[in-house]
């Protein structure tokens, strides 16, 4: 692709003179920042958006790629952040789906499903062509793109962002069938703000920034340092600054504390610790061990059916969440969509909705708007958030920034207690930084932080201490993290091993 | 109580749900088809309406009961199109497109049949055609079944045999999956190519001429002249039954028949010594009621599923 320039109607200029270029066979990563311009490049290249000038080539020679399905004639898939999948037919029909085997009139459904199960194994895609997509896990979904990419007979396939969705062992999956479809002579594109994962996967990596590509090299001449600084445009400090400090006082007590869910499965068991003032307290484990349903628990959105939670000297147990607000927790929920802001309300709005009923939002019963625009300014300016003032909706924002929004309420309540649920996940790696100090920096002025994170090197990066959970249990706990290695910590995660309650007691 | 027994173990009820069951299995079906494509189809009551008036008076001025026939399918069919055009094309609401459409339908038949006959509230002065009724050879004889199997109208029939259709058709063929596809997921579809306006189009058309031969029925089979607002409802009580049937054919026509043996309980009832108010109440309580019921079920099946799943994932 040479010399890609595209304008927006809008006069975003998301690509300025892009070249890029991909060599047959090869996994060539393609990073960049949120808003970098990489998704805009790559949808001109899957025809799904017209550059505004410059040209493509194809094995030598100059295409103009007007649809997607002339991208898909040109050999060219591409499969999307959100699936382009239809929930409730099978698997097999979704592969065949718009180019269906047929028997006369009517269709061939077993010719589908042998379709299916022949590019699966061709390939090392495992599926199960018969079941309902609905009721299959986010990686097999996955897959099933995949394998709809290759039934049109892709040779290049686009990959936007496809570990996001995915569990540390279904990216491990994912990256081995990649390898396969190398081999298969397939090239892949794979685009990821991840560096890790680009230096564990990929034969080369391009760089974008600001719309330009800043550069592309062989990942064996690349660190992942470097990488974030071509990405950002300076020093990133993937090392932590973390100053020691002497720890408060026990600020959070869990004891004994048990849910049990709608469907009537105990998610959390018997879980009980400390987070102390100063100290970052870790919460590892693979998703789904009862981590949500502890944090949503502990700030009232859950009621416990056994156990206590107390903050400080008062008891915080089934209080509802905003009495359990009011007491001093601030929460980064997990799933910012739909609990941490409201998308269709403004950036004031939302910086508010914790405190609009009380002075000096509310005069007289009424929302003071003046108040509400003079925060709104101060927060955006104090926690940089990108927005060109408070009444843009916040579903407007990138990952990012809506997450700056929400952490821009939360830590302006001043809270006691913080509690971070997957603060990181999917923004981009300026903002992963700029959450990462937020959360040492509320450490260091004394607030107690529970962080619950899926992100095994972030977790074990920030916390002072850490905590994995298994099984809706607490299996270890784990003081001296700086002299343990994530395998350890990783056979806690699994169950494989397991802490005796003494020694978890011992470090309550 | 004892009568209203042996009534409702009648040979003769039994085959009046099937007959009123018919302008409501029929665009029950429509409303399915529609529905699953996306594109929900409140115009199935003007357009029954629409053809029932059409019906009627084209089979009195052509003595043709098939051109009557014809003429009320072309009708629903240019209301489908506009329907389309609207929300397809200019991205009108459907819902707010199809009430129009429900209005216009239910002034502009009355205003024609006044214009035709001077009557305001219907075409009893004209002789309507009807269409055939059938008579099936050796089951005629069989007691019981043969009066309830024999002898129905045409479109009776035809409204049993297109519930098969509708399934062969949504499930096995192209245009029904990727109809079905639009509906779920148009994103999707669109990225493997497939049109999404065509596909909304052509379900409303089918939904048309669906609503149309359930319209025909009742000014055409059921009784035998068109009355103002005859359809009362039924358009809409058709799309309760795809709902209650689960957006399924099978369900809806099952559906539509619950609805039906409410229709004709009253019907049969109404002969008896029963106060008429408590009678004409029992079809909109059923399908309160069995839709409260349905909800219920669904709910239960839901945290199943969810229980279900949790299992798999531990």
């Amino acid at each position: 692709m040479r010399d890609i320039i595209k304008i927006y109607p809008n006069g975003v200029r998301a690509n300025r003179e892009v070249h890029f270029g991909i060599r047959s066979g090869e996994i060539h990563a393609l990073v960049g920042e949120n808003g970098a311009g990489k998704s805009t490049l790559m949808k001109i290249l899957y025809g799904v958006e017209r550059p505004s000038s410059g040209s493509i080539f194809l094995r030598g020679k100059s295409v103009h790629i007007n649809s997607e399905h002339e991208a898909i004639a040109l050999g060219i898939g591409m499969v999307f952040q959100n699936f382009m999948l239809v929930p409730s037919f099978t698997i097999a029909q979704n592969v065949v789906l718009g180019s269906e085997p047929m028997r006369g009139m009517l269709l061939d459904q077993r010719a589908a499903v042998k379709i299916t199960n022949n590019l699966a194994r061709q390939y090392g895609l495992v599926v199960d062509p018969t079941a309902i997509v609905d009721s299959v896990p986010v990686g097999m979904r996955q897959r099933v793109e995949i394998l709809k990419a290759l039934y049109r007979g892709a040779d290049i396939l686009i990959l936007d962002e496809p570990t996001a969705v995915l569990t540390p062992q279904e990216t491990r999956e994912l990256f081995a069938a990649i390898r396969q479809l190398v081999n298969a002579g397939k090239t892949i594109i794979f685009i990821s703000h991840k560096l890790r994962e680009v230096m564990e996967i990929s034969d080369r990596v391009s760089v974008m920034r600001d719309g330009q590509m800043v550069g592309t090299l062989h990942t064996s001449d690349a660190t992942e340092s470097r990488l974030a600084k071509m990405m950002v445009g300076r020093e990133v400090f993937l090392q932590l600054d973390k100053p020691t400090k002497e720890r408060g006082v026990a600020m959070l007590q869990v004891r004994h504390l048990e849910y049990v869910n709608e469907a009537g499965r105990e998610v959390v068991r018997g879980v009980s610790f400390n987070t102390y003032s100063g100290e970052i307290l870790g919460i590892a484990g693979v998703e789904g061990n009862g981590q949500t349903e502890l944090v949503e628990v502990l700030t009232g959105l859950r009621k416990p059916v056994a156990g206590t939670v107390s903050l400080g000297d008062h008891s915080i147990t089934g209080l509802s969440a905003s009495a359990v607000r009011l007491s001093g927790v601030a929460h980064i929920p997990e799933d910012r969509l739909t609990n941490g802001v409201a998308l269709n309300a403004s950036i004031d709005e939302n910086l508010i909705v914790d405190r609009y009923n009380k002075p000096p939002f509310s005069r007289a019963g009424f929302v003071s708007h003046g108040a509400v625009v003079k925060h709104g300014e101060k927060m955006i300016d104090q926690y940089a958030i990108r927005a060109p003032d408070g009444t843009l909706p916040v579903g407007s924002l990138s990952g990012g920034n809506m997450q700056k929004v929400v952490v821009a309420r939360e830590l302006s309540a001043n809270p006691k207690l913080l509690i971070a649920a997957q603060p990181t996940r999917g923004v981009d790696i300026g903002a992963t930084e700029f959450m990462h100090q937020q959360l040492l920096k509320q450490r260091n002025e004394g607030v107690a932080v529970l962080l619950v994170s899926a992100d095994l090197a972030e977790v074990m990066s920030l916390s002072d201490r850490l905590a994995v959970m298994h099984n809706g249990r607490i299996v270890a706990i784990i003081t001296d993290v700086r002299n343990v290695s994530e395998e350890e910590v990783g056979l806690f995660m699994l169950g494989v091993k397991q802490q005796t309650q003494a020694e978890i007691e011992a470090n309550w | 109580m004892d009568s209203a027994l042996k009534v409702i173990f009648s040979a003769v009820f039994v085959s009046t749900i099937l007959r009123v069951s018919t302008p409501l299995i029929l665009p029950a079906l429509g409303g399915l088809i529609a529905e699953l494509s996306g594109a929900s189809n409140i115009a199935l009551e003007g357009m029954m309406l629409t053809s029932a008036c059409a019906g009627v008076l084209v089979s009195v001025y052509t003595h043709s009961e098939w051109l009557g026939l014809l003429a009320g399918i072309s009708l629903a069919e240019v209301m489908a199109l506009i329907l389309g055009y609207f929300h397809l094309k200019l991205k009108a609401d459907i819902i707010l497109v199809g009430l129009a459409l429900n209005i216009l339908a239910s002034g502009a038949t009355i205003f024609v049949v006044y214009l035709l006959t001077g009557d305001k509230g219907s075409s009893t002065k004209l002789v309507s055609l009807e269409m055939p009724t059938i008579t099936i050879p050796i089951i005629k004889d069989i007691p019981f079944l043969g009066e309830v199997l024999s002898g129905q109208n045409l479109i009776t029939y035809l409204a049993f045999i297109a519930t098969g259709l509708v399934w062969l058709f949504l499930y096995r063929t192209r245009l029904g999956i990727h109809i079905r596809a639009v509906g779920e997921n148009p994103d999707a579809a669109r990225s493997v190519g497939i049109n999404v306006s065509a596909m909304r189009y052509l379900a409303l058309m089918l939904s048309a001429l669906l609503a149309a031969l359930g319209g025909i029925h009742l000014s055409m089979g059921y009784v035998k002249f068109f009355q103002r607002d005859m359809t009362s409802g039924r358009g809409f009580i058709a799309l309760a039954a795809v709902y209650l049937g689960a957006k399924h054919p099978v369900g809806t026509l099952i559906a539509a028949l619950v609805f039906g043996a409410a229709d004709a309980l009253s019907i049969q009832l109404g002969n008896l010594n029963i106060p008429s108010q408590l009678v004409q109440m029992i079809p909109p309580v059923v399908t309160v009621v069995s839709l409260i019921l349905y909800a219920i079920a669904r709910k239960r099946r839901a945290a199943m599923l969810q229980r279900r799943f949790q299992k798999t994932s531990v």
